[in-house]
């Protein structure tokens, strides 16, 4: 698939500030303007991470995470790929990650430039996966970073995980999200094993303008978008702020 | 009893509520440790110290029966004189109590699964348990049926390793299957015959008195299409407590004992003294309420308690002479339990009041009685053993002491729910606590126990046989929020230091917004928000809480029930016994339809409001249908019928369409035996199966009754929510990758039993083949009007999730786009 085909549906387009992007069903955002596929928190190797404490997750995490990865890859064919952080879940991944799956990912990145944003979790990685490594980076007018920063605009980050409840017909519906409120853009984690965080929640607090925020749920094979309003829960801070919420329609 | 005793023989009990049959099942050990020459000698220790172990061990499913059991049995000896020591050992026991319990254990141990299974795998194991004589499980019914029974069987071979002359007794209600359960308590030995411990039954006492309450003259109140709450009989059944010294008002779901209670109080103008008591419930509150009960009727006691399930077992109390039961009974064995809490004197019927909710309720109602008075029974059989259960067991041996694994498998093989265990499920469950079992083996590193040189099983390092511990047992309670009551905000600061009314499931929480109003501990409240694992709520003003908050029925109708109910449809001669408006109402379906035939399953179709109705009375219960609905609206999807959504209760099946139903069904395009056709239980099952809900949550339950993931540890949560794994990402995950993993055949095995009925939806798609008769109606018929008014009031789950999703969203579309 070339670059400024179809892959646009009603549901998916984003705007921030005046670039346009299209949230994916895979989680990842695809930037046509600049054909590059913007992905965050891809937490490889969480399963063995866990695995080194105890509990003995399966370890096809990173397999399945790059299978996916690969697919996006294959449906956008971009020039660049830029991970927004947390590639992975913590900084002995790179050592632990199997030959295999190394292999599959120096597949993934050859021949395109690859951009890994430093997260909280990798910060101090170790071991060469390829690729460039950088704590933040600015294309045009749109800055990316892993944890979102309070007063930026044109941000893309990811880091939390954004996750929403929305009201349907019967009942509600939770899913992993793309949250934005034109200013800012919150990507879903990507990792196979990354859950998600409730955009109720006092970690997005004084993060987006609560009128113009919209979430992007991920679904089977398309993107939902949803208003402020349709979005269920209320998380209280310790401080005791309610978060400031639309009224319900 | 006693002679069977003497001979050491397993005995098998089975005796109503009342009879005194869980002293009787001390008298034996009370003899024995009254004669001192037969009393556990002091024995040296492993560690050089002198002691004696215990003689009896006393199982019992409840902490609180233990408790009280534990009372009852020191009067006697007290008065006896005897010196005989008797203690209890539960979750709540103090730790220095438990950790002297250890090494100066009493003579007789009351105690609940879960230490037990602690207890066979303390390093003190055979100096507490060499010596010991008789283990008495109480009501045994009730463990069995569930994994907790598993664990409990295994612990059990366990003990009959450590004391070879170890005499298993077990006291039970009547079962559909005594056998079963005498099979249960000896040790098994694959390839012969099964063996069982003798039975001894005592006389059953007067058939109790059961009554349905229906309108005194037939001009009195309507009794109700739908709903499960039958607010309209509330004054009967105050005017039935006023006759009561005591009564116990049993429901089916904590909703409905909440809006039960309050209903009550609303009318209560005399006062009656009437108590709330539920699993959600402050633990505090729950026993002052079972204080009351204990004081009867007089003074300081209760006129009547309003309960869920968690009344069922437990100790008798004397002044109880009532029993009311709101809603559908759901089976007959679990109705002549609930009637038994009523008047404890084998001489005099127990009295009860059977309320139904809506009209199906009545035929069941009707068919409850039936099968009661023909002392019909319809517990559940004895599992097989789960493999998460295994696994936790396997992992515990190791911390108690090196295992061999070939002797491991000859006691789990004893047990009768894992008596036909192969070895090569036996090895892989092994091999799954040893490195998870995956076929991708890069975690021999990380082993949790490790084979050594001389062969046996050990465990890695000393954090395992404490995460072990921290997470023994098999019930995995839903991720709960306590709930606390917080005085009316003061600005945007919720106040602090409310009390706690107790604890509700996270998820009902999670589907709330500020200010919805709901029902819980008998008051409206107004909900504020969640701060970390609690949920913060106001009292609030109005008496009508917007949330309905109704959790569908936990039991199904019993395939027992339900056969009585299909017969007693199709046999218009049997109605006599039914109300008139209940007769009135099949008389019309006689008219305008027709109502179903012994063998077959009744399918009507009818168009309303633009849409087309699809009726399928199955009979089936509420989880097999919502099995069903799932499976052939995908079916209808795929030949194009275009279903837009499904709708069950315990009797029938509701799907609706945006195409003619009626006609293609007519045309066999397609015909309803190709609808039905059981093979829908193949792909579109396992496809649908994965993604469900359900089976996500069944995921869980096994991921953590077999240590692969941890519990949530009250007060560890507020730190450790990042450091949890979502086992909803692991499921798919683990089942893409690797789909014969032990985890997942344990997930769907539970799946298959118990949790979707599948077994029962395989039966009856089998027993209705080429049965399957088709009504065309021009209008709804009145059988279906029940199933149509619980359009809406019910989620649909599953894959409907995701076209629901679209809908949504394509109406909000439309509507910010102005199209």
């Amino acid at each position: 698939m070339s670059a400024a085909t179809p892959l646009r549906t009603p549901g998916d387009a984003i705007r921030l500030l005046d670039e346009e992007l299209v949230a994916l069903a895979s989680g990842g955002a695809w930037w046509p303007a600049e054909r590059t596929l913007i992905v965050a928190d891809l937490h490889f190797e969480k399963g063995s991470s866990f695995a080194r404490r105890g509990a003995l997750i399966p370890p096809y995490d990173t397999a399945a995470t790059l299978h996916r990865l690969a697919a996006a890859i294959a449906a956008t064919d971009p020039v660049r790929v830029i991970s927004l952080g947390d590639a992975f879940h913590d900084g002995f991944g790179p050592e632990r990650m199997s030959e295999e799956d190394r292999a599959r990912l120096a597949a993934l990145r050859s021949g395109r430039e690859w951009i890994w944003i430093a997260g909280n979790h990798d910060s101090e990685a170790r071991g060469d996966v390829g690729g460039v490594r950088v704590e933040e980076i600015a294309i045009g007018a749109l800055t990316f970073r892993h944890e979102p920063r309070r007063g930026a605009t044109g941000e893309i980050a990811g880091h939390l995980h954004p996750a929403a409840r929305v009201r349907v017909a019967a009942g509600t519906v939770r899913r992993h999200c793309f949250a934005g409120d034109g200013r800012r853009l919150i990507l879903p984690a990507f990792g196979a094993y990354a859950g998600g965080l409730d955009v109720t929640g006092r970690a997005f607090a004084g993060l987006f303008e609560t009128a113009r925020l919209t979430v992007h749920l991920i679904g089977e094979e398309r993107v939902h978008r949803f208003p402020a309003e349709s979005i269920v829960g209320a998380r209280i801070s310790p401080g005791g702020t309610a978060r400031p919420r639309a009224s319900r329609s | 009893m006693l002679a069977r005793a003497r001979a050491g023989r397993a005995t098998l009990l089975i005796a109503p509520t009342g009879a005194g049959k869980t002293l009787a099942g001390f008298l034996p050990s009370l003899v024995e440790l009254a004669d001192p020459a037969k009393r556990p000698k002091m024995s040296l220790t492993a560690r050089g110290v002198r002691r004696k172990g215990i003689h009896t061990l006393y199982v019992s499913p409840l902490k609180a029966l233990a408790v009280d059991v534990a009372r009852n049995l020191e009067q006697p000896i007290a008065e006896m004189g005897l010196a005989i020591s008797v203690e209890t050992r539960t979750g709540d026991t103090p730790a220095h109590k438990r950790q002297r319990q250890k090494y100066d254990p009493p003579d007789i141990l009351m105690t609940t699964p879960e230490q037990v299974a602690l207890l066979v795998a303390s390093p003190e194991a055979l100096d507490l348990f060499g010596s010991l004589k008789r283990v008495v499980f109480d009501e045994l019914h009730s463990l069995v049926t569930s994994k907790r029974g598993d664990l409990l069987a295994l612990g059990l071979a366990r003990l009959r390793r450590l004391a070879p002359d170890l005499v298993a007794v077990g006291l039970s209600a009547t079962v559909k299957d005594p056998n079963e359960l005498a099979a249960w308590l000896v040790a098994q030995n694959p390839g012969a015959a099964r063996a069982e411990a003798e039975i001894v039954t005592a006389p059953a006492g007067a058939p109790p008195e059961i009554r349905i309450l229906e309108p005194a003259d037939p001009e009195g109140w309507r009794i109700p299409w739908a709903g499960h709450l039958a607010v309209h009989a509330m004054p009967a059944v105050l005017a039935a407590i006023e006759t009561a010294k005591t009564a116990i008002v049993f429901v089916n779901t904590r909703a409905q004992a909440e809006l039960v209670f309050q209903e009550l109080w609303r009318i209560n103008e005399k006062n009656l003294r009437i108590a709330l008591h539920h699993g959600s419930l402050d633990v505090a509150q729950r026993r002052r309420v079972e204080a009351a009960m204990a004081a009867g009727g007089g003074p300081g006691g209760l006129d009547a308690v309003v309960a869920t399930s968690t009344l069922d077992l437990g100790i008798d109390w004397g002044d109880v002479d009532l029993v009311i039961h709101v809603g559908a009974p759901k089976g007959a064995s679990r109705l002549a339990q609930r009637i038994g809490r009523a008047n404890h004197r084998l001489d005099e019927p127990s009295r009860a009041l059977l309320v139904p909710a809506n009209r199906f309720e009545v035929l069941e109602c009707e068919a409850a009685i039936e099968a009661n008075s023909a002392g019909a029974q319809d517990t559940p059989p004895i599992r097989s053993g789960a493999l998460d259960v295994l696994a936790q067991h396997v992992l515990g041996r190791a911390v108690a002491a090196p295992f061999d694994d070939d002797d491991l498998y000859e006691e789990v093989i004893s047990s009768l729910p894992y008596r036909d265990l192969t070895r090569a499920s036996f090895d892989r469950v092994v091999d799954f606590v040893a490195t998870g079992g995956y076929a991708l083996r890069s975690y021999e590193r990380y082993a949790r126990i490790r084979r050594t040189k001389d062969g046996t099983w050990r465990v890695a390092n000393p954090q395992v046989a404490q995460t072990w511990r921290l997470n023994v047992g098999t019930i995995v309670e839903m991720p709960m929020l306590k709930v606390r009551l917080v005085s009316k905000l003061s600005g945007p600061v919720a106040r602090m230091g409310g009390r706690i009314l107790g604890e509700m499931e996270e998820y009902f929480f999670e589907t709330l917004t500020s200010g919805d109003t709901f029902l819980f501990g008998g008051e409206v409240l107004r909900f504020v928000g969640i701060r970390e694992n609690e949920a913060l709520v106001a009292r609030a003003a109005g008496k009508d809480p917007r949330i309905p908050s109704y959790w569908g029925g936990k039991f199904p109708l019993s395939t027992h029930l339900a056969e009585r109910v299909r017969g007693l449809l199709a046999d218009p001669a049997s109605w006599k016994a039914l109300p008139g408006q209940v007769r009135e109402w099949l008389d019309l379906q006689r008219l305008h339809s027709r109502l179903p035939r012994p063998g077959e399953l009744m399918v009507e179709t009818f168009p309303r409001g633009g849409r087309w109705y699809m009726v399928a009375y199955a009979f089936e219960g509420r989880l097999a249908h919502q099995t069903l609905g799932m499976l052939l609206t995908r079916r209808m999807e795929r030949l194009g019928l275009r279903p837009l959504g499904f709708v069950c209760n315990d009797y029938a099946l509701g799907v609706w369409a945006a195409s003619d139903l009626g006609a293609a069904f007519a045309r066999r395009r397609p015909s309803l035996d190709e609808l039905f056709d059981e093979d829908m239980l193949g792909d579109d099952l396992e496809a649908w199966l994965d993604d469900s809900a359900l089976l996500k949550r069944t995921f869980r339950n096994c991921a953590i009754i077999a240590g692969l993931v941890e519990r949530r540890h009250p007060g560890k949560e507020k730190s450790g929510r990042q450091m949890t794994i979502a086992t909803d990402l692991v499921w798919d995950v683990l089942r893409t990758h690797q789909p014969d993993h032990v985890l997942i055949e344990a997930t769907r095995a539970d799946a298959a039993a118990g949790l979707l009925d599948i077994r029962r939806l395989a039966d009856m798609l089998a027993r209705v083949k080429a049965h399957i008769a088709h009504e065309r109606l021009p209008r709804i018929s009145p059988l279906a009007v029940p199933i149509m008014l619980e359009i809406g009031r019910e989620s649909v789950p599953g894959s409907a999730e995701e076209a629901m999703l679209r809908e949504a969203a394509e109406d909000l579309l439309a509507e910010a786009t102005g199209r």
